[in-house]
């Protein structure tokens, strides 16, 4: 695996509503190539605001950031960030519901112009490796929770990112496929070699991340390795 | 470019929506080819009645229609003794009605008028024209639905005919009209010694300036124009320009709104889903595109949808018989590039708002809408 250093991030300051909303308060954190890392912290405390900054989404007030090269803080920059190095996982899906499978897989490659014939062959790969080819031609509004999250997870790999960042995947599903969908990731991780950065408020997945990073007051608590991972 | 492939996508998930965008553009590109190219073909009749055979139209100075000018006879006899002049044929324009025909142009003309010449004899005689005491000549159109046959009396206006003789020509207006010597014309529509324009034949076009010079010097009353000056000037004729191309923009702009709507609606129920096109690498410019690309879609299905009601209406109304043939259209090329320019326009700009509104979705923060 990769060692070579994907984020590196010093005193990042966000705040919303002109200053009022303070959310993110000199945080400062470094991942590296291959490494699953968690960002574990309770609801509100700045775990979204924080990857919207890292994947080039959102702009930082201030502080120093520079991502797989790139510096987040310059549009040019976000826009190549977002279409060659980092794919993005939520929540809820954020899948287009009456679109098939396929044509929502081909948005990424869509925009960055890539030929036609590759991106057919790239998702009928990664369909195979998440275990959705047989959902391919079938819309999203019409598949499981769980295969909609698969969906979103391929779409996220579509441009072969170094990085992924995954906010909170597995917190519209239930315990089970919440946990095989962990487990892809997880996987995922090790046979690609892709960085994952993964937001989320539950201790059990922390804790199966290769470092734990405790998100409170806007700030980092600890950069230590959880328990059982070193 | 391979992003506008979503523009085909999007277009397919909202058909209703789409079509409603596509029927504004159509509607508006319908009606403004029917309504320009039978202007355009009514000028075109209307000037080719006055340009029959002749180089200049002698008319009153400041009329604002023809029906209104009076050239004295004797004036016609001073022009047909100057010596540039081949010919100075009078013509009398009236309106009579007949049955339940409430407005059938009438020409009074003089037998040597080139249109009857030229006109296809289907009763009577041309040598006969003015030669037969309550006469009157018939279109063959006009005979067709004042259902007249020759040697029938019928009844204009007060007076009673006998018709004798029925033509054919070319012109709709001249087809659908009815015909009188011009004494009987100047006596029925009690002008007597006026007709409304001479139109003038020269031996030597060349010296075209020097005749008008002479003839506006000698009568301070009257106006000489070249055919084509005439059809560039007379006022009747820009106001049925004006007012065609007035309501056929008034129709593509009902049909810009239509596609205005169509985008915002589009643009505002996916600002989520724009959001995550911008995650997956989307440029601002791309989401602009992909909206202006749909409303340059609508606006080309709708000019193909346009093109083909117009046409079909142009058609059926050339071939209604309650038209008598009034309807000829005339679709002229420079035209038709201008409903095509209009449309794409019209569609393009119903789109640039939303478009720019689309284009400045910020990803992090339409996210966070549910
Ligand atoms: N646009 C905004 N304007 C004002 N406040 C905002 C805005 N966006 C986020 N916040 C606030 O910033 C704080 C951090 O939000 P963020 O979504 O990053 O938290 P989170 O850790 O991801 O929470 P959760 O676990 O619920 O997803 C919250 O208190 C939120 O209300
Ligand atoms: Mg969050």
């Amino acid at each position: 695996m990769s060692e070579e250093v994907l984020i590196t991030a010093r005193d990042l300051r966000k705040t919303y509503d002109a200053g009022r909303v303070r959310v993110l308060d000199g945080v400062s954190l470094e991942v590296r190539g291959g490494e699953m890392v968690a960002l574990w912290g309770a609801s509100g405390s700045g775990k979204s605001t924080l990857l919207h900054l890292l994947g080039g989404l959102d702009v930082p007030d201030g502080g120093e950031i520079t991502v797989c090269g790139l510096d987040p803080r310059r549009e040019a920059h976000r826009l190549t960030l977002r279409r060659h190095h980092v794919g993005f996982v939520f929540q809820l899906h954020n899948l287009i519901p009456d679109l098939t499978v396929a044509e929502n897989l081909r948005v990424p490659a869509l925009a960055r112009g890539a030929p036609a014939a590759a991106t057919r062959t790239r998702i009928g790969e990664l369909a195979e490796a998440v275990g959705i080819a047989h959902r391919l031609n079938h819309r999203i509004q019409d598949i499981s929770g769980g295969e909609r999250q698969r969906t979103a997870i391929c779409r996220a790999l579509m441009n072969s990112p170094q990085l992924l960042l995954a906010d909170e995947p597995t917190g519209s599903l239930d315990e089970e496929t919440g946990d095989t969908v962990f487990s892809l990731l997880r996987h995922l991780v090790q046979t690609r070699g892709i960085a994952v950065v993964l937001a989320t408020h539950e201790r059990r997945f922390a804790e199966q991340c290769d470092r734990v990073l405790r998100v409170r007051s806007g700030r980092i608590e600890s950069g230590r390795p959880a328990v059982g991972s070193g | 470019m391979r992003f506008l492939a979503l523009v085909f996508v999007n277009l397919r998930r909202h058909k209703l929506r789409a079509l409603i965008g596509v029927a504004g553009i159509g509607f508006g590109v319908a009606a403004m080819l029917t309504i320009l190219s039978i202007v355009n073909g009514a000028i075109g009749m209307f000037e080719r009645i006055l340009a029959v055979d002749s180089h200049y139209l002698v008319f009153e100075k400041n009329v604002s229609d023809l029906f209104f000018s009076s050239v004295p006879d004797d004036k016609t006899a001073a022009l047909r003794g100057m010596a540039n002049v081949a010919s100075a044929e009078p013509l009398l324009f009236g309106l009579v009605t007949s049955g339940d025909r409430p407005i059938i142009t009438c020409f009074g003309l003089e037998p040597t008028n080139p249109r009857l010449a030229n006109a296809k004899w289907l009763a009577g005689r041309r040598e006969e024209f003015g030669r037969t005491p309550g006469g009157i000549w018939l279109g063959a159109r006009a005979a067709e639905f004042l259902e007249a046959k020759a040697g029938q009396k019928i009844a204009i206006g007060k007076g009673e005919f006998t018709v004798a003789g029925i033509f054919a020509t070319e012109n709709g207006f001249e087809d659908g009209g009815v015909f009188l010597p011009l004494k009987d014309a100047q006596t029925f529509f009690s002008r007597e010694g006026v007709a409304s324009v001479v139109a003038i034949k020269l031996r030597d076009q060349t010296r075209g300036a020097e005749f008008k010079r002479v003839v506006e010097a000698a009568n301070p009353g009257l106006m000489a124009l070249e055919n084509r000056e005439f059809n560039q000037s007379y006022t009747q004729f820009k106001i049925l320009h004006f007012t065609a191309w007035a309501v056929g923009l008034c129709a593509f702009l009902l049909g810009g709104l239509g596609v205005a709507n169509t985008m915002l609606l589009s643009v505002f129920s996916r600002i989520r889903e724009i959001a995550v096109l911008r995650v997956c690498g989307f440029s601002p410019g791309q989401v602009a595109g992909l909206i202006l690309g749909e409303a340059v879609v609508i606006a080309l299905a709708g000019l193909t949808l346009g093109l083909g009601l117009g046409y079909g209406a142009l058609f059926a109304l050339e071939h209604m018989p309650q038209f008598n043939g009034y309807i000829q259209a005339v679709v002229k090329p420079g035209m038709l590039a201008g409903i095509v320019a209009t449309a794409i326009i019209t569609a393009v700009a119903g789109s640039l708002w939303p478009a720019r509104f689309a284009s400045k979705i910020q990803p992090a923060e339409a996210l966070r809408y549910e």
